[in-house]
């Protein structure tokens, strides 16, 4: 592919900016370098990241963090919660947890998993991908799929709630309650919230496997665009099991390259800057990690519920593990590399979620009182979850009296933002180049981001109301031409 | 024997013994008066004017004037609320007051004062002060930040503790809480886990260590019930020990 990163004449381009995304969590930029003949030279996404967040917590008590660290993002709290959680067990020794814990933070962190693919798939991206992106942005939303599909959009609202309910059961609140202490849980699940769960989980499981069937059906439906739009054979990395399964909580670091072939397995995430580094580039605040043994150029690579399911050798549960198997064989035991099955993958990983949530809640050991672990306290702690968007590391270090010196994070988000990159220029050159701007056409560049499900700051957009403008700008750096979408749907044209 | 004497609250005839406060024969008669720097022990400071009430026809502090007989008190008024709704806001952006990251939030006295008297917002602009933490004791630390300048550790550490712990330095908006230590730092001092003091902070500015988020949501002090109904913050410190946990 032509290298679009950076033009060999930017000063006699056009330059079209496209901000902010609609419906990603937070805000993007997308600009584009055009010539006289729009023909796209240069394509970069431009991600505004709140990374104050790791100077803002120096100097604190390490105790705060996993609660602290929680607004980071309304969307998924709960994988920051976790991920500093399993930083600051380390911190006071506590690596083990006791069985009763580790089964309400793996039900915390399912029960957010679900809630999030939930939002993302029928909330999102159902609207791009049933009525098409071009269709009206005002019908184009969580409401328009209510009211053409009830079915659908009803069940993606249930669905949400009823990952939001496991994390209020578990946690206090819906969204940033407390659960995790250092060492385990502060507090045992009832019997009374055994038996709500319990009462709705067989449905929640039925639609999350109809959710799967509507996934692969739209996948498969337009075989040619959605198999090619945003297609991109990148580096897998995901946390995988001891035995190779999948495993959103807790493992070692699995990177396979494109065709499969393992770079790196089951590495104790504690080694992780041993593996992975990160870029800095003049042009973005976000950062590009990559694999070191491959270096920047090739060492790029993705995260998220595509390479979990590509990655894995298996799924612990029955149901889901038949919707891998199936997507397995539709590329022939193949990596499947196409953008838009990020959605088919995310609606299997909902389903095992459901699935595991009910055997979590059959099994005895999540209703044990026993839930502290306590151990020689240290400096240090790394904690690594599987978020809904990706792998997610927390690594702090502490001093003797016990407030924060330094904090890394790097978030799903991060992980991916090459390959995102990537995508963009892709889609730029294939569905851009030559023609004149249109919103619908625009609308790709954002349908090619929004599958990785990014989540930029803490905002949610669910209805797809941000208002969007772009911009065509001249060598000389005059607006020949605009678009702007506002808050209400509305189109304005000038120039 | 005489007749006790009697004021009124909110036309409420309210019993005192000569010698008490507004505020205690307000508390001995169950009536809640908003207050942050008293404490039953404690001499009044009378600093952070919450308890501001109506004296016949006059404002005045309830903590350090004394009831005399006739006097009619008014307590609960609209008036009254938005006085100490403003007092509050004025703490909160004085200081650095982000409840969700706060191990004492949910049993925080003036979380739990800016609920009762239906503060939404701060209002006002953040000061957005940095004062560092002093961790180095090995069992409790100080936020500055969080410090409303209360006096009640002064009172405590000086009057009952008899180390003299803490002190007031600056004037005006300048005014800080101080170690007294030749470094200035709290493991300089006697300062001990069984000190009144260690438990008198209404805020989340003297903290046991690693104490964390033990208290459920739902089951913390102020959730249950609102302060008016519950009193003060120190009271769950009682309790607190008895079950080992502090927060
Ligand atoms: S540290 Fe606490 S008790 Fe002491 S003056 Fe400040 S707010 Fe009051
Ligand atoms: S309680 Fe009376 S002035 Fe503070």
């Amino acid at each position: 592919m032509m290298n679009l990163e950076t033009a060999k004449h930017p000063e006699n381009l056009k330059r079209v900016v496209l901000e902010p995304l609609t419906r990603v969590e937070g805000h993007g930029k997308i600009t584009l370098l055009v010539d006289d003949d729009n023909h796209v030279q240069q394509a970069r996404l431009h991600i505004v990241e709140f990374r104050g967040f790791e100077k803002f917590i120096q100097g604190r008590p390490f105790w705060e963090i996993p609660v602290m660290v929680q607004r980071l993002c309304g969307i998924c709290p709960v994988s920051h919660h976790l991920a500093a959680a399993k930083a600051v067990d380390m911190l006071v020794g506590a690596r083990t947890l006791t069985p009763t814990a580790e089964n309400l933070r793996v039900m915390l962190h399912l029960g957010q998993t679900l809630q999030s693919h939930a939002l993302h798939f029928f909330h999102l991206s159902s609207p791009d991908l049933l009525f098409g992106f071009e269709d009206e942005i005002t019908h184009r939303n969580i409401l328009g799929v209510i009211a053409d599909h009830p079915d659908i959009g009803l069940q993606g609202v249930r669905l949400r709630k009823y990952g939001q309910e496991v994390i209020r059961h578990i946690s206090g609140k819906r969204v940033h309650g407390t659960a995790s202490l250092p060492g385990g849980m502060n507090k045992p699940l009832t019997n009374h919230s055994r038996t709500v769960l319990l009462a709705d989980i067989d449905q929640i499981i039925q639609w999350s496997q109809a959710a799967v069937k509507l996934a692969k059906k739209v996948y498969l439906s337009n075989p040619d665009f959605h198999q090619r739009f945003g297609y991109l054979e990148t580096n897998m990395l995901s946390l995988i099991r001891d035995d190779g399964a999948l495993d959103l909580y807790h493992g070692g670091l699995r990177a396979k390259d494109a065709q499969g072939q393992t770079i790196f397995d089951h590495i104790d995430y504690c080694e992780y800057q041993k593996y992975i580094q990160e870029e800095v580039k003049s042009w973005s605040y976000m950062k590009f990690p990559f694999i070191i043994s491959k270096g920047t150029a090739e060492g790029w690579y993705r995260v998220g519920p595509l390479a979990r399911v590509n990655n894995c050798d298996f799924i612990t549960t029955p149901l889901a593990e038949a919707t891998r198997q199936e997507f397995k064989f539709h590329a022939g035991g193949n990596f499947i590399h196409a953008s838009l099955a990020y959605h088919w993958a995310r609606m299997i990983e909902m389903l095992y979620s459901a699935e595991r949530i009910k055997e979590l809640l059959l099994d005895d050991v999540t209703m044990g009182e026993d839930l502290m672990a306590y151990g020689e306290k240290c400096q240090e702690g790394i904690g690594v979850v599987e978020a809904p968007r990706g792998t997610l590391f927390h690594h702090y270090q502490i001093d003797e009296n016990d407030l924060v010196v330094k904090a890394n994070l790097i978030v799903s988000t991060t992980n991916n933002n090459q390959a995102m990159n990537e995508t963009v220029r892709q889609v730029a050159v294939n569905y851009l180049d030559g023609r004149s701007l249109t919103e619908g056409l625009l609308n790709h560049l954002e349908v090619a981001v929004r599958a990785y499900d990014p989540c930029l700051s803490c905002a949610t957009h669910a209805l797809g109301k941000m208002p969007l403008s772009v911009e065509m700008v001249n060598s000389r750096g005059d607006v020949v031409d605009s678009i702007v979408r506002s808050a209400t749907g509305e189109i304005k044209r000038s120039g | 024997m005489s007749q006790p004497s009697t004021i009124t609250i909110d036309g409420q005839t309210v019993p005192f013994q000569e010698g008490q406060t507004i505020m205690e024969a307000a508390l001995a008669a169950n009536i809640y008066i908003p207050h942050l720097c008293y404490q039953r022990d404690l001499t009044p400071d009378g600093s952070c004017r919450l308890c501001t009430v109506t004296v016949n026809g006059r404002n005045t502090s309830a903590c350090n004037t004394k009831a005399m007989a006739g006097q009619q008190v008014l307590n609960n008024t609209q008036e009254l609320q938005d006085i100490r709704q403003t007092l509050t806001r004025m703490l909160f952006v004085e200081g650095d007051h982000i409840c969700p990251g706060c191990t004492k939030t949910g049993n925080c006295q003036l979380q739990a004062v800016a609920y009762y008297v239906g503060m939404l917002s701060s209002h006002y602009h953040h000061f957005y002060s940095y004062r560092k933490i002093d961790a180095s004791h090995p069992d409790y630390f100080i936020d500055f930040n969080r410090c409303i300048l209360c006096e009640l550790c002064v009172r405590a550490s000086r009057d009952v503790d008899h180390k003299n712990v803490f002190g007031l330095s600056g004037r005006g908006r300048k005014t800080h809480l101080v170690i007294n230590s030749p470094s200035g730092e709290l493991a300089d001092t006697d300062f001990a886990v069984g000190d009144k003091a260690a438990f008198i902070c209404p805020v989340g500015a003297i903290l046991r260590k690693r104490t964390r988020y033990t208290t459920p949501i739902g089951e913390r002090l102020y959730d249950l019930q609102p302060i008016n109904v519950v009193g003060d913050a120190q009271q769950i410190h009682a309790g607190a020990k008895r079950h080992g946990n502090q927060n």
